[in-house]
């Protein structure tokens, strides 16, 4: 990135505002935006930076990650709810401590990262694209079927047990809202630090040439499991926290269309750089709350449907025009207006890709 | 890509030997292990709906038969989806969405040429009225495949990660417009919600059971027609790939596409081939599935994924590698639900759905391609 500085000083201008800003929101927008767009969008952002962390660094298109956060999510519903009259009856109930409950449910969730990340870890491309996808379906049918853990009716009243340091987040908007950003300030320079050091330079390498990596006495699968499961921790703390703004779970968190969604968000932002997963995390989210208040209850018009109709459509425009996303877009604005050509082909444009069709 | 693997590794010996033993003792617990519930319910770990093959060899056979049948079903979609990617790459996430439009659009056609409304008995339904519904849901969604395919992938070959998002795409736009349309019958008195349950009927003469004469067991016909179907559908392909000239061609497509297209064939009209066959098929088991069970919302997600678990199982692309695959997942799919324990209150069986994990994850460790994947 040195060979572009100019650029680099605009992005960290622009990160930096936008941080300032962000830190400003609750005394600018109203509580309607900064609780189900910009703490939402915080939140699904983290998910779609473990997506994106595995695409850019690692060549691997995760759709486990809505599984992974459901996953952590349920987990730590099951632990932190307690079995009072009148209270949720549904799950566990174990009623543990609540931040022993939030540290067991990340372990637990990057446990089982651990596992799928080792099953898949000989799987490139669009292969690896399909298995985790089933991973994901097959946490969803689990949570939906074993009534034990849930079932398909949700298990609610889990915002009202959090850890001490995190306070009362029902009533204190705002205080989730903070607790959000510093997580997604600290996924964001997690994932930066990591991609600089020896294990990212090497996951790297492993992403455009796994067979010559593999030859170099680089261990493959081991360095893709171990990549998933940082992948799974990210989106473990996403999980978490959604659980805490949503405050009940339900299979749907992990069903098809939250799997599509957060695709869809990551698409949007742009799968190459970490910062579009915010990007497009808040770009969703306006885009479905500006349109869903316009569709009338009976659909759209003329060709009926729902929202989904929309952002399958927006899904297939980005896809077609600009499959970088918005970061793409950005990314290709500057070197037009900088060389006025084209810009340049990066090295493993496609590594998931030619490693599977070759 | 052949990489040292440690003992412990996923692929080495320690995970095989777990691998081996898991199989081993669960067909033990299949065969001998499991007993059936005593008088007043409870039981532990060997306590089973049915107990072992060796109490009760009636549920046995029927569970393999519930399996098999099972797996032509699952053949008939898998196979569709299998061939796309064979030939062409493409991953058809849109697959599960042609497969609950193909169900809607047969049900529709079936509703007008009976007549006779929602509350349709399989009796009174002859074998036009299935046939026809059958062959004009095929068509329909074999011409939109092509559609599809022509507008939407032709151009980016190659890219297979953007194919997949693409049809990704069309899935979402594809089974919400199926929701908002679908079905246009309901039945009198029901408010149409949009992706309501709705069942085709069988023809009449497959609502009745048959005598094996394998230890008593009667069984549906109804699910034997559908391993038939099944049957029917991988024969007519091997035909197809093996004793054609366009199946010699596909099979060329499958191989090397440069080369094949590079000696003068027009690979494009066996990519079109393929493609409207593939969503043909799709469509051809959504007929059979809404006659054995029903066309809903959430049916395109369900078979999705029971078609990446067939090819992930059996090997993309490969005829063989899907039979394999629907058969192993039926068989699982059927024990899972009558073999699991059923100690104390809704344990175990509803636990089925890790098995349908635990098979992918042992198929993997052994061969990452899947049974009759090829490398590379």
């Amino acid at each position: 990135m040195t060979h572009d500085t100019a650029k680099v000083v605009t992005e960290r201008a622009i990160g930096v505002g936008a941080l300032v800003l962000a830190v400003l929101a609750p005394l600018l927008v109203s509580d309607f935006w900064l609780n189900s767009i910009l703490t939402q969008g915080l939140i699904l952002g983290i998910g779609a930076a473990s997506l994106i962390f595995l695409s850019a660094y690692g060549g691997m298109i995760s759709l486990a990650q809505t599984g992974l956060m459901g996953i952590a999510g349920y987990a730590l519903a099951n632990m932190v709810t307690q079995r009072v009259p009148g209270g949720e009856t549904k799950g566990l109930l174990l009623g543990w401590d609540p931040t022993l409950s939030l540290v067991a449910a990340i372990l637990l969730t990057v446990g089982i990262g651990l596992v799928f990340g080792a099953v898949a870890s000989r799987s490139f491309g669009i292969y690896f694209l399909m298995l985790t996808l089933t991973y994901t379906v097959i946490a969803f049918l689990f949570v939906g079927s074993v009534t034990l853990i849930g079932g398909f009716s949700p298990v609610a009243g889990v915002d009202a047990y959090t850890p001490g340091f995190i306070g009362d987040i029902v009533n204190d908007r705002d205080r989730l809202y903070f607790i959000s950003l510093i997580v997604a300030a600290f996924v964001y320079v997690l994932i930066r630090y990591l991609t600089r050091t020896p294990f990212g330079i090497s996951l790297q390498g492993i992403r455009d040439e796994p067979v010559r990596m593999a030859s170099l006495g680089y261990n493959v699968a081991v360095h893709r499991t171990l990549a998933f499961g940082i992948g799974a921790f990210v989106a473990a703390l996403g999980g978490v926290l959604y659980a805490w703004w949503f405050g009940q779970l339900s299979p749907t968190i992990m069903g098809l269309d939250a799997t599509i969604q957060l695709l869809v968000i990551a698409v949007i932002g742009g799968l190459r750089r970490i910062e579009g997963a915010w990007l497009g995390a808040i770009a969703f989210l306006v885009i479905n709350n500006e349109i869903t208040n316009r569709i009338p209850s009976s659909g759209l018009p003329v060709i009926g449907g729902t929202f989904n109709t929309v952002i399958g459509v927006i899904f297939l425009v980005i896809v077609i025009v600009s499959p970088d996303g918005l970061m793409g877009l950005w990314d290709r604005a500057w070197s037009l207006a900088k060389r006025g050509g084209p810009p340049r082909e990066t090295p493993g444009a496609q590594p998931a890709a030619e490693a599977s069709s070759s | 890509m052949r990489e040292r693997v440690s003992a412990w590794g996923v692929g080495g010996t320690v995970p095989r030997i777990a691998a081996a033993a898991l199989v081993v003792f669960s067909i033990l617990y299949v065969l001998v292990i499991a007993k059936p519930p005593g008088e007043f319910g409870g039981g532990d770990w060997r306590t089973t709906n049915f107990g072992s093959a060796a109490d009760d060899p009636n549920a046995f056979i029927a569970t393999i038969l519930d399996g098999l049948t099972f797996a032509g079903l699952l053949f008939i979609v898998a196979s569709g989806f299998s061939l796309i990617f064979g030939l062409m790459r493409v991953v058809n996430m849109a697959h599960g969405a042609f497969y609950l439009l193909g169900g809607y659009v047969a049900y529709e056609v079936q509703q007008r040429m009976t007549g006779s409304g929602f509350g349709l008995q399989s009796g009174e339904v002859n074998t036009l009225e299935w046939v026809v519904p059958w062959l004009i849901a095929m068509v329909c969604i074999g011409v939109f495949g092509l559609g599809v395919q022509q507008l939407l992938l032709r151009w980016n070959q190659g890219q297979d990660l953007r194919q997949a998002l693409i049809t990704i795409a069309v899935s979402v736009i594809v089974a919400d417009q199926v929701i908002a349309h679908f079905p246009r019958t309901v039945p009198a008195g029901t408010q149409r919600f949009g992706g309501n349950a709705v069942s085709l009927s069988w023809p009449g003469w497959t609502n009745q059971f048959v005598d094996l004469h394998v230890a008593g067991v009667s069984y549906s016909l109804a699910r034997l027609v559908m391993l038939g179907l099944g049957v029917g559908v991988g024969i007519a392909l091997w035909l197809w790939l093996h004793r054609t000239k366009t199946g010699l061609v596909i099979r060329a497509g499958v191989d090397d596409r440069q080369m094949t297209s590079a000696i003068g064939i027009n690979i494009q009209t066996t990519f079109a081939i393929a493609f409207l066959v593939g969503s043909a098929l799709a469509a051809f088991g959504a007929v059979v599935g809404g006659s054995q069970a029903s066309i809903a919302q959430g049916r395109d997600g369900e078979w999705l994924l029971f078609s990446l678990v067939v090819v992930i199982i059996g090997g993309m692309g490969s005829l063989a590698g899907a039979a394999v695959g629907s058969v192993l997942y039926g068989l699982v799919f059927s024990f899972a639900v009558a073999y699991l324990p059923t100690t104390g209150n809704e344990c175990c069986t509803q636990y089925s759905v890790v098995l349908t994990f635990i098979l992918m994850a042992l198929v993997l460790a052994f061969r990452p391609q899947g049974l009759f994947g090829r490398v590379g």
